[in-house]
């Protein structure tokens, strides 16, 4: 009779087993980049596989889920489900996710792909390589998902040339671009750990549910299905960090440098995400600063304190973060809005309903800050005189944002911080942003920043209009401006009449 | 919400995306066109990678094949994920059958201590030349350019993976769980003169750059040669030897090359269709990659199937080459 394998052991023969000493030609050939962060990795046998599956066990699993799935973008767009979605302005959600954020689940997989092949331990190796799958997935479905959006509403139609150019789609893109510009530690602490680990609830949870809410069956049934992928990316992301954490306690400081960056970073990014919970789902899940609260502070707390063994500690900044959630949301969703004729995406005012919702939910900032602008272009609008703001915005040389934040103790004035470096005068939005700069400005330099680029006359012009038609390929006049009087809306408006 | 809508009141603004509109015209797209086309980013990368700084991110002069367009290299089989996986389950559970079977009538008794000797000494330590393949596959995916060709060579790298662990199967099968087979396997691996050369081949294509050598040294030339020689000729010597259940457990293999044969092809033809320039290279590396291999796999052959094995396999790999278009 054989005897029988307990799953670790069974995992180290079919796999960890594979890879060998070699004799025939120099392995730091063959995985060139490990030294040049200075991380010190002294045995990769120490790799605990944060999951064990086979290839077999994953095609079959995965087989299960996509046959699933497929069968519900099917019926779907047989059924013409984006029909059941709450309130056109929802879809404004779901573009900014393809435009945004399925770009990035591209960057994922092709960042994993190159760990996947980097790192010199085939334990890490092959996990890496599985999320590498796995991210190809999430682009792929998520584009399936969204075609039968795109059959039926403007701005959907070119997310991939759009990702590339659209000055706010800098943002998320010079994003993943950083973390796969660096060293292939470097990419895991700042998207398996910082990013899948501790950010991705806040980027997942509210999209998601915010389709549930908001009647969008494709989106929800994406995001269940890849919750099961995340569930493996995320014990990855807190498997590397213990493991670097492990291994040599040189490798603490450099950890903690990344965490810093990766985390202010990751907040930065997710002001997108801020925005659409409060802003653009007609049907609310909660506020954004209740998200944080949940996601972050209280999960993140945990977290962090089980790594303070190790001498890591809370993020650098976390306490200005603190104060952010209270204004990122309303300062983000007015730029969109007075921006509104260079976005790829509709933006309205929000509704009297939802002004008292913000005001229920922020009650020290709103009122005091943010409703008075909202009603004053209530009262612009109702005149005829939708407002839009004339002249493009800096940006921030490290997020790419606008330079849109406050002084967190001084919510009326704008946070610039900057530096020169070799002559030049470079801007910030904020301390953050600016050390990261600092840190690495060779690296900084080259950001590709689309308003300077603008300027430059890189990207045609000279008029607004002749970029967005020319350079960005949107359908000026239906992609961009103000819901009301969109396309979008009269279709919607006939397909209501007709039913 | 029930719906009875006028069909032209509902009637689609647009069948695809738009840049999928602008290669194939304004037509409902198939899911592997939208799953693939253009996905990639292919401009205004905000930084060079810190290690490999003379490069862009994505950069297409990571090969020195060249091409107008890669999307060119569509996948016959037109996998984009789903249909992958989907794919790879039905093969799986094929194999799954074939090994439950295999193990339930406990027909590794029937195998002779020879054979199993020679499963031991000459197949096993084929997981390890799978498990280059997976790191040079995956190679091809992380540098190469444009979606349709890097899906697919991560699909590639993943099956290597999984080819490891079938045959790492069958040595837990002969050794009744210990894992003592896999550990003789590799020493064969690490020690015996007759794997050398071959673990030499392996070791030098995983610090080769150009990714489309990597692809030609491994997809091309080697696993060319060595599916040939080990799941034709060796299986076929075996089964007149009375193992032939052992053909049960590496059903997978056969039919997974078969599969992978038909898009290494169209990927050779699709590049040198472009240009003679990169025929011209093509044959160069197959050339030198070819001579490597003759080199590696000899010893192995010649103890194993007489001077007829090796030359058998190159006969036959030839005449693929011809068919696709190469050395003529
Ligand atoms: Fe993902
Ligand atoms: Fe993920
Ligand atoms: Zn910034």
């Amino acid at each position: 009779m054989a005897k029988k394998l307990n799953i670790k052991d069974k995992y180290r023969l079919l796999t960890r087993d594979l890879d060998w000493a070699y004799s025939y030609a120099d392995r730091s050939k063959a995985f060139p980049f490990e030294e040049f962060e200075g991380i010190k990795i002294t045995d990769w046998s120490k790799w605990e596989d944060p999951f064990r599956l086979t290839m077999d066990a994953y095609w079959k699993y995965q087989a299960e889920k996509e046959k699933k799935l497929y069968a519900i973008f099917d019926a779907f767009s047989q059924n013409n489900g984006h029909l059941n979605i709450s309130d056109p302005r929802y879809v404004n959600a779901i573009k900014i996710f393809l435009t945004g954020v399925s770009p990035l689940e591209y960057q994922a997989y092709q960042g994993f792909a190159h760990v996947g092949r980097q790192f010199g331990g085939v334990g890490a190796r092959v996990a890496c390589q599985m999320q590498s799958l796995d991210e190809l997935r999430h682009v792929q479905t998520q584009i399936h998902a969204m075609s039968h959006y795109n059959k039926f509403f403007d701005g959907f139609q070119d997310f991939s040339h759009m990702h590339d150019r659209v000055w706010y789609l800098s943002v998320p893109k010079s994003f993943f671009n950083d973390a796969r510009a660096a060293g292939p530690f470097e990419f895991m602490i700042a998207i398996g750990f910082s990013f899948e680990y501790v950010l991705t609830n806040l980027l997942f949870v509210p999209f998601m549910s915010g389709a549930a809410h908001n009647g969008d069956m494709a989106t929800v049934t994406f995001g269940f299905s890849a919750q099961s992928d995340e569930a493996r990316h995320m014990t990855l992301g807190l498997e590397i960090i213990k493991f670097l954490l492990e291994q040599h306690e040189d490798n603490v400081p450099i950890v903690q440098k990344w965490i810093d960056k990766w985390f202010w970073r990751g907040t930065r990014l997710l002001t997108i995400v801020a925005m659409m919970m409060d802003y653009m789902l007609p049907n609310k899940v909660m506020s954004w600063k209740e998200a944080w609260e949940v996601y972050f502070e209280e999960a993140g707390g945990a977290l962090f304190k089980d790594l303070a063994r190790y001498g890591i500690e809370m993020p650098k900044y976390a306490d200005v973060i603190e104060k952010e959630k209270d204004h990122v949301s309303h300062q983000a969703w007015w730029t969109f809005y007075t921006l509104g004729h260079a976005a790829g995406f509709h933006t309205w005012i929000p509704t009297d309903q939802e002004l008292d919702w913000l005001s229920e939910k922020y009650p020290d900032t709103f009122d005091k800050y943010y409703r008075p602008r909202w009603e004053l272009a209530k009262k612009m609008a109702d005149e005829g005189n939708r407002f839009y703001s004339p002249g493009l915005p800096q940006l921030c040389t490290t997020c790419q944002i606008p330079m849109i934040f406050t002084e967190m103790d001084d919510p009326t004035k704008t946070c610039y911080r900057d530096h020169v470096h070799n002559g030049e005068r470079y801007h910030f939005c904020s301390d953050g942003c600016k050390d990261i700069f600092c840190d690495e400005p060779e690296k900084y330099v080259q950001s590709w920043l689309p308003v300077h680029q603008i300027f430059q006359g890189n990207c045609g012009g000279p008029d607004v209009a002749d970029i967005l038609s020319d350079f960005y390929k949107m359908n000026v006049g239906a992609d961009n401006l103000d819901i009301e009087g969109s396309p979008d809306l009269e279709r919607w408006k006939k397909w209501q009449n007709a039913s | 919400m029930t719906i009875e809508i006028k069909t032209s009141t509902l009637a689609p603004v647009r069948n695809t995306y738009a840049h999928i509109e602008r290669r194939f015209g304004d037509k409902p797209a198939t899911r592997y066109q939208e799953a693939t086309y253009d996905v990639q980013s292919e401009s205004y990368f905000h930084y060079r990678p810190l290690w490999q700084p003379d490069k862009e991110l994505n950069d297409p002069s990571r090969t020195a094949i060249t091409m107008e367009d890669w999307y060119d290299f569509k996948d016959p089989r037109q996998y984009y994920y789903g249909s992958y996986v989907q794919q790879r389950a039905k093969m799986q559970e094929n194999a799954e059958n074939n090994y439950a079977f295999f193990e339930k009538r406990n027909l590794s008794a029937h195998l002779s201590d020879d054979v199993q000797k020679k499963i031991i000494q000459f197949l096993l330590p084929l997981r390890h030349v799978e498990h280059t393949a997976n790191l040079n596959n995956v190679y091809a995916s992380a540098y190469g350019y444009g979606t349709a060709i890097t899906q697919a060579f991560l699909y590639n790298g993943m099956d290597r993976l999984a080819i490891a662990q079938y045959l790492s199967r069958i040595g837990l099968i002969l050794d009744g769980n210990t894992g003592e087979s896999l550990q003789q396997a590799k020493s064969n691996w690490m020690d015996n003169s007759l794997w050398q050369e071959m673990r030499r081949y392996c070791e030098q294509t995983t610090t080769v750059e150009d990714w489309f050598e990597v692809f030609i040294a491994q997809d091309v030339v080697l696993d060319s040669l060595v599916y040939h020689l080990f799941y034709e000729l060796l299986d076929k010597q075996l089964s007149d030897e009375g193992a032939s259940d052992l053909g049960m457990l590496t059903e997978f293999m056969r039919q997974w090359n078969k599969d992978t044969t038909r898009w290494v092809d169209s990927v050779l033809k699709v590049a040198i269709a472009k240009s003679d320039d990169n025929k011209r290279l093509i044959e160069n590396w197959i050339s030198h990659w070819l001579e490597k291999s003759t080199v590696a796999l000899l010893p192995i052959s010649n103890t194993l199937l007489g001077d007829a094995g090796l030359q058998e396999s190159q006969v036959s790999f030839n005449k693929r080459l011809n068919k696709v278009g190469l050395f003529k």
